[in-house]
């Protein structure tokens, strides 16, 4: 029976344990599988689990929010209602008004879903494409790795924003996705370079030397060995980034460079209600208030995350 | 460590020139400075058009590379060209990157040393009060975009000066238009009007340092070297400032580096929240207004700008660590 030589696993065991006084009788403790134990320990992180249910409690809203408030209110977000322009917060309008009486709870809720929407296809596409390329770097190494390393230095280099902001300027019809593309397109370089550096030694061991000369492909080797090796650190980076994405995606919109109207997401809003922030605060107020719940949920997640993952990292907490 | 330090800045001066060729390239492709002469009644005729287009370096007609070659063909001679309107970039310039400059480099400065002193602090007491402070300050400094912190201190602003009943902290702009009171009043005047909007972009920075900085100087208390330090006779204090800081700043030097990009970014909004006349405002309103040439020159700025942070972070690395120098 093999034993987890981690130590913190053993210790966790004991700490867990439902006796407090009783310890349990030598090393030969239940064993638990990799991923039991990720999730006891993220269990017991608080404040990971109170930002996991804020996350989901923002999902839900933004998700099913609008429809539940149609039912109760019957304002949508593209609705108007000329009898009442910038008021204040009310039964009615729960979020209040704008200038032209449109419902500033049902358009946070639809800008909420976009924003969590983009954040998370970003997250996606950009931890996959730094996944792809940083572990086809290290394992094929020579001039495959030269040239695609050139490429993350020439696009650390570019000002991301200023190119996204120019490409988005021609962009009016389904401007969202092309967003989500470019604003992914300049989110993996980093993380390229670190599983670069994780798969160069990854591919000096065994498993993988084994699976090589039992012929398996290069393609077999780097998705099915390599990548899997690699997860805690792609799922701590893929949640780190839904917090960079909506942010990067709420300043490109604050600027008018993002989401376009029609559509609106968390930054137009946030945009739109700069001007009144200090005479009609629920303008500004609801959308950057949850803009930012969003983001830190998103963060303290992650740490807490990074922590049940690799309880031995180094890596500073709190996103990047 | 000369010949290392020459190195990097080839390398640098290489990078710059690609960033700015590319951004010009882009803006061309992606701007298109016609479209501010069609619409208009009545419609000019096209040849006055493209030759008040040519005349500024933006015709679409004319080939791409021509207009390139010539654009910086007059940047190596200090001329950046014109802008949509025929006004000259160079008239300008000057007076928008000093407004930037003073606030991104306040900010940054402010901001690199007050993490690290922050990190340190938090390090050494640990899991205490303080540290717990300063832990939910950058969790939630981090996760604030700069626009949100910016009119959030204006809110403040708003909230001391109606208390106070007059103007003790400024939040537009960066001097009080026909100000006169003397050099030490118009200082004070300008100081003030700083304090905002340095705080904006500094906050984040802040934030982003400590949390690196308290890591890093966590492994450094936790190594043999601070332990056999101690044991030679130091007091912990004195170990831990005289080696373990050192020891602990040098991953700083990278992320030094690496931070001046958000700080750029982040200023542009500031710039725009508190009506401060900069590069970043210029590079906003030109990508709205089609602006190819000053785009390309606003590019151009912030990628010597990221690049000379980048090389200070080289010379602070090479300062700091001594393997540097040899190898």
């Amino acid at each position: 029976m093999s034993l987890p030589a981690d130590p913190l696993l053993i210790a966790d065991d004991v700490s867990m344990s439902d006796l407090p006084g009783e310890v349990p009788e030598g090393p030969d403790v239940v064993v638990r599988g990799r991923r039991q134990l990720v999730l006891r320990r993220l269990r017991r992180n608080r404040a990971a689990m109170a930002a996991l249910v804020v996350l989901l409690l923002l999902f839900v809203s933004a998700f099913l929010g609008p429809t539940v408030y149609k039912a109760i209110t019957g304002w949508d977000y593209e609705g108007q209602d000329f009898t009442s322009f910038l008021s204040p917060p009310s039964a009615t309008h729960w979020f209040g008004t704008t200038q032209i009486g449109g419902d500033v709870f049902a358009q946070t809720m639809r800008g909420l879903q976009k924003s969590l929407l983009i954040g998370l296809l970003v997250a996606l596409i950009s931890t996959g494409l730094a996944a792809v390329v940083g572990s086809v770097a290290g394992y094929f190494g020579g001039w495959v790795d030269r040239a695609l390393m050139w490429i993350v230095d020439l696009l650390l280099v570019i000002p991301s924003f200023l190119i996204i902001a120019i490409m988005m300027r021609n962009v009016k019809d389904a401007g969202w996705i092309v967003l989500v593309l470019l604003i992914a397109l300049f989110g993996w370089m980093i993380t390229a370079r670190i599983i670069r550096g994780m798969t160069l030694s990854l591919r000096e061991r065994e498993f993988v030397l084994a699976a090589r000369y039992s012929g398996v492909s290069s393609a077999g080797i780097i998705f099915r060995h390599l990548i899997p090796n690699m997860s805690s650190l792609l799922i701590i980076d893929a949640t780190i980034a839904v917090a960079t994405a909506i942010i990067a995606e709420s300043g490109l919109s604050y600027f008018g460079f993002g989401v376009k109207p029609p559509d609106v997401s968390l930054g137009t809003l946030i945009a739109d209600g700069t001007q009144s922030a200090f005479t009609f605060p629920w303008l500004f107020m609801f959308s950057g208030g949850l803009l930012v719940l969003t983001t830190l949920a998103v963060s303290v997640f992650g740490d807490g995350l990074r922590d049940a993952l690799d309880p031995s990292s180094k890596r500073a907490g709190g996103g990047r | 460590m000369g010949r290392f330090l020459l190195k990097r800045l080839a390398n640098y001066a290489v990078l710059i020139v690609v960033a700015t060729t590319m951004a010009y390239m882009i803006a061309s492709l992606a701007l298109h400075p016609r479209a501010r002469y069609e619409g208009r009644n009545p419609p000019p005729p096209a040849a006055v058009v493209d030759s008040t287009l040519t005349a500024y370096g933006v015709n679409d007609k004319d080939p791409l590379v021509g207009r390139y070659v010539h654009w910086i063909g007059g940047v190596l001679h200090g001329d950046f060209g014109k802008t949509v309107t025929g006004g000259s970039i160079n008239a300008e310039l000057g007076a928008r990157a000093l407004v930037s400059l003073r606030l991104l480099l306040i900010g940054s400065i402010l901001g690199a040393v007050l993490g690290v002193l922050v990190g340190v602090v938090s390090a050494v007491k640990q899991y205490r009060l303080t540290d717990r402070f300063f832990t939910a300050f950058s969790f939630f400094f981090i996760a604030t975009p700069v626009f949100f912190t910016a009119v959030l201190l204006k809110f403040g602003a708003l909230t001391v000066n109606d208390a106070a009943g007059t103007t003790l902290l400024n939040y537009v702009g960066y001097a009080t238009p026909g100000l006169d009171a003397g050099f030490l009043g118009s200082a004070w005047d300008q100081v003030n009007h700083l304090v905002l909007p340095t705080l904006s972009i500094a906050l984040a920075q802040i934030a982003y340092f400590s949390r690196y900085q308290r890591n890093s100087m966590l492994d450094v208390m936790g190594s043999d070297f601070l332990r056999t330090a101690q044991a030679k006779g130091l007091t912990r204090r004195r170990a831990l400032f005289k080696h373990g800081l050192r020891t602990a700043l040098i991953p700083m030097a990278t992320l030094l580096a690496y931070s001046f990009g958000t700080l750029v970014v982040g200023a542009t909004f500031t710039e725009k929240i508190f009506a401060w006349h900069g590069m970043g405002e210029w590079l906003v309103d030109s990508i709205t207004n089609n602006d190819i040439n000053v785009t390309a020159t606003v590019a151009m700025f912030t990628a010597v700008f990221i690049l000379l942070s980048g090389f200070l972070s080289d010379v602070i690395y090479a300062v700091l660590d001594p393997r540097v120098r040899v190898s």
